[in-house]
Formats: structure tokens, sequence, C-alpha cells
């Protein structure tokens, strides 16, 4: 058994995951964002890890629920 | 297409295409990339605008008025409606076919089109931005501009990337979501607002009627309200109370950045159009026209700076917008925040106070003096706004 990998924010361990199944793709949490580090194409959504700091206001800005918080740790998949 | 253009905007959304129309009908050189597939889908918005605030740059067409409006009702917490006769007209658009309208508009005044260009950096030369970074089919790819317009929407990146402090303070993003629903029965000619904790705290729920029998369905609420619970949870609530047979057509997210305009928004080589300046109407939260009547001003004064060969003239943009709305959304900003956090009990009061105002008496200024009387400090804003215009 090999020792799971996370994903790594500016701060630590990414702790931000966006359900990229769920999202509408509006542009809220991009706006938002104080770091710019969420990349959001026509419909492709990412966040661009060594940017972000986990403060979550994607997360609160989010209108319908697609971005949570992952207190583990996001694994890289 | 070309290498280089006068003029490269970023967003085909209403902001971007009056700043390309404006400016190409100087005779300048105009590229608009659009990073959808489609100029005006996928739509992110009530679609409620003034018939003036269309006809300054479209002769209205029935094949993007979806319903006309005459009146406004508020419903309070506990369930009053206060009827309203507006002013003027209203329309609920199909903001699909009036986006594209709009772009016609600017492409047959010779600005060109790209879609599916995503936008993803600026060519910055000497602190001066010269162009954009753009995806196009799986290629990377580069044009230069003498001025790159960013009307890219909530998004905003694009001020970012040219220095610009474009991010929105997330307790001044109105996070939205609708349904677009049928089978439901309203007024064709009548918007509804519906205010309280339980529907929209902080902002407000609306029922735009979309034709017979079809209407748009939505909600906003401050970042600040999110955090606790969603636009999603809110219009699931409602939808449950109020149309539980509702067939949903189309269900979007959406945001909308109510603050006043940004201190600045022309820097080296760029300016900010429409909800990238933050141009909504901060009360309202309706950004349609606003967002023109900003492009249309960017697009002039570009224009009018590539002809001159002087492109520090795009400054002047700023007063520009400042003159004609900017000021005006500051003191709509101050109306918000003395709204933002009535009660319940308040909001119940007003309708009921409303409602003893004989019904031709009735206008949307007397209802908010009516909702800020123990507001004194805001009474001269809202005087302001209605009475010295």
């Amino acid at each position: 058994m090999s020792e799971i990998q996370y994903r790594q924010a500016k701060n630590g361990k990414l702790l931000i995951e966006i359900l990229p199944d769920k999202c509408d793709f509006c542009g809220c949490c991009v706006g938002v964002c104080p770091e710019d580090a969420i990349e959001l194409k026509e419909a492709e959504i990412y966040i661009i890890d060594p940017r972000c700091t986990n403060c979550a206001k994607c997360i609160w800005s989010c209108p319908i629920e697609v971005i949570k918080l992952n207190k583990n740790g996001v694994p890289v998949k | 297409m070309k290498q280089e253009y006068d003029i490269v905007v970023v967003g085909a959304g209403p902001a971007g295409s009056m700043a390309a129309r404006f400016a190409a009908e100087q005779g300048v050189s105009v590229l608009v990339l659009e990073k959808d597939r489609d100029v005006g889908y996928p739509v992110r918005c009530g679609e409620a605008i003034s018939k003036e605030g269309v006809a300054e740059f479209i002769t209205p067409d029935e094949k993007w008025i979806t319903a006309r409006i005459s009146k406004f009702a508020m419903i309070a917490p506990d369930g009053t409606e206060a009827v309203i006769e507006l002013p003027g007209e209203g329309y609920i658009l199909e903001r699909r076919i009036f986006d594209y309208e709009l772009a016609k508009s600017a492409a047959a005044a010779g600005a060109e089109y790209i879609t599916r260009a995503y936008v993803n950096g600026l060519i910055i030369e000497d602190d001066t931005v010269k162009g954009v970074k753009y995806q196009f089919r799986g290629a990377d790819k580069e044009v230069r501009a003498k001025i790159v317009i960013a009307a890219d929407g909530v998004e905003s990146r694009v001020g970012r990337w040219a220095g610009l402090k474009t991010h929105i303070d997330f307790r001044d993003m109105e996070c939205c979501t609708q349904a677009t629903v049928s089978g439901v029965k309203l007024n064709t000619d009548t918007c509804y607002f519906y205010f309280g904790e339980n529907v929209a705290p902080s902002g407000y729920f609306w029922v735009f009627p979309k034709g017979e029998g079809i209407a748009n369905v939505g909600l906003g609420v401050s970042g600040a309200i999110g955090k606790k619970r969603s636009a999603q949870s809110f219009l699931n609530t409602f939808m449950e109370q109020h149309y539980p047979n509702a067939s949903v057509l189309t269900c979007i997210a959406g945001g909308v950045p109510c603050s006043p305009t940004l201190d600045k928004i022309t820097g080296k080589g760029i300016m900010l159009v429409g909800d990238a300046a933050r141009q909504v109407n901060p009360l309202s939260g309706g950004g349609i026209a606003s967002g023109m009547i900003g492009g249309k001003l960017a697009g002039i004064t570009a224009g009018e700076a590539i002809k001159k060969g002087n492109l520090n003239h795009i400054h002047e943009y700023e007063k520009r917008w400042h003159d004609r709305l900017g000021r005006r959304h500051e003191t709509f900003n101050r109306i918000k925040e003395g709204i933002y956090n009535f009660k319940d009990e308040k909001f119940n009061a007003i309708a009921h106070s409303f409602n003893k105002v004989p019904y031709e008496k009735r206008s949307l200024g007397n209802l908010f003096t009516t909702a800020l009387i123990n507001q004194p400090s805001l009474l001269i804003d809202v005087a302001k706004v209605f009475l010295v215009k």
C-alpha cells in the first residue's frame, strides 16, 4: 500500500475541493478569489493549487454548493 | 484575422459588444474574443430591463421581448402585496437572442468576433498592456492591441492581470440561482419581488414573467449569507412552497457584484466595462443597461484615443462614466446599505403603510420614502435619486 498523496496549497495541504460534475461554471468563485487561484474555461474548472490559501471565500460564494471543504485534504488523483 | 488590432475586447456580453460597436463605428479595427461557444449563451441573468435602457442601443424587437412590464409588486414576508404602476415600460428579455443581436450590430459596424477563444493572459511591455494571450482549439495564441477592453464579467481576471484591483469582496457578491419554469400562474405585466429572512436575506427573490405561464424565478444573497445557507437552498424552499408542480426548463447560477464602480477602471492600455468594472446598479442588481452604457462610453473613448494617436485619452472614460452613472450608483449603494439589514417586521410595515396610499398616487419613489421613513439619513439619498434626478 502506497501512502496517500495530497494536493499542496500555498500554505499546506489543499482543503478546498470543486466538484466539477455539479458546477454550472458561473464564475462567482473566480470573482471573489483573492489569489486568482481558480481557472474557469467554458465548461472546465480547477484550482491552481500553489496559489490557494484555503480561505474558503469561494465556498461561501458558490450559489449551488459545488465547492466543499475537505478537512483531511484533497488527495491527488 | 489580423495579428494586431487597434482594440481587443475580452467578452461578448452586452458591455463588450457595445464597446466593440462604438469603437468600430469610428473606423478603428476591433476584435472580440468570447470564451463560450455561443454569444448570449449560457444566460446568467434575470433578464429584466427598462425600455429606455434598451432603446439607446437597439430598436425593441418582439423576437427578444418575452414580456412587457408595467407593474412592480413587492411581497412582504407576511404575504402582503404592494403593487405599483411603473412610470415607464419594462421588458423581460430573451438574453440568448438579445446578446446575439447586439453582437450582430457590432459585427455590422466592422468588429470581428471569435468564440471559444479563452483569454488566459496579457501581453505586457513597459508596464503597458499590449495585447492578450488566448487558447483557441487547443492552440496557444497571441494577438496584439493598442487597447484591451476587459468585459470579462464577474470573474474580472483580465483587470487583475493588468494590476487593477478588480477582486470582489465576497460580501458584495450577490450569489444567484434561477429557474425558468413553465406552468405557473401570474400576471404577465408584473415583476414580483419577495423580501424577507426566509426568502432572500440581504437580497431579494424575483419572479419575472416570461410570457404566458412561464417565469424566471430566482434570488440573490450576499456571500455573507451564503456562508450559512446557499442560494440554491432558498430557491428549493421557494419552489416547494409556491410552484411544486412547475416544470423547470432551465436552471442557472450566477454572480452579481453589487458595489459602487471600482476606483480605477482604466490603466495603461486597458479599460474595464460592465460587471468587470462593477457597473451594475448596486441597489437593483440590474446590469444590462448600465453595462451597455459603460461599453458605449469606453468604445467611444477608445476609438477617439486611437484616432488621436494619444492613448492617454482613454482615462477620459473614467470621468465620462462617473458623470453619466457612476456617481448615481454611489447613491444607490448607500440606499442598498440602508435597507440591507431590514428585518421582516420592517418590510411588513412598509407594505402595510404603502397600501394605504391611494393606488393612483403610488410610485417607486414613495415606496422608498415609506421604506426609509425611519432612516432619516437615507432620505437625502432617496431624494437625490427620485426628486433631483
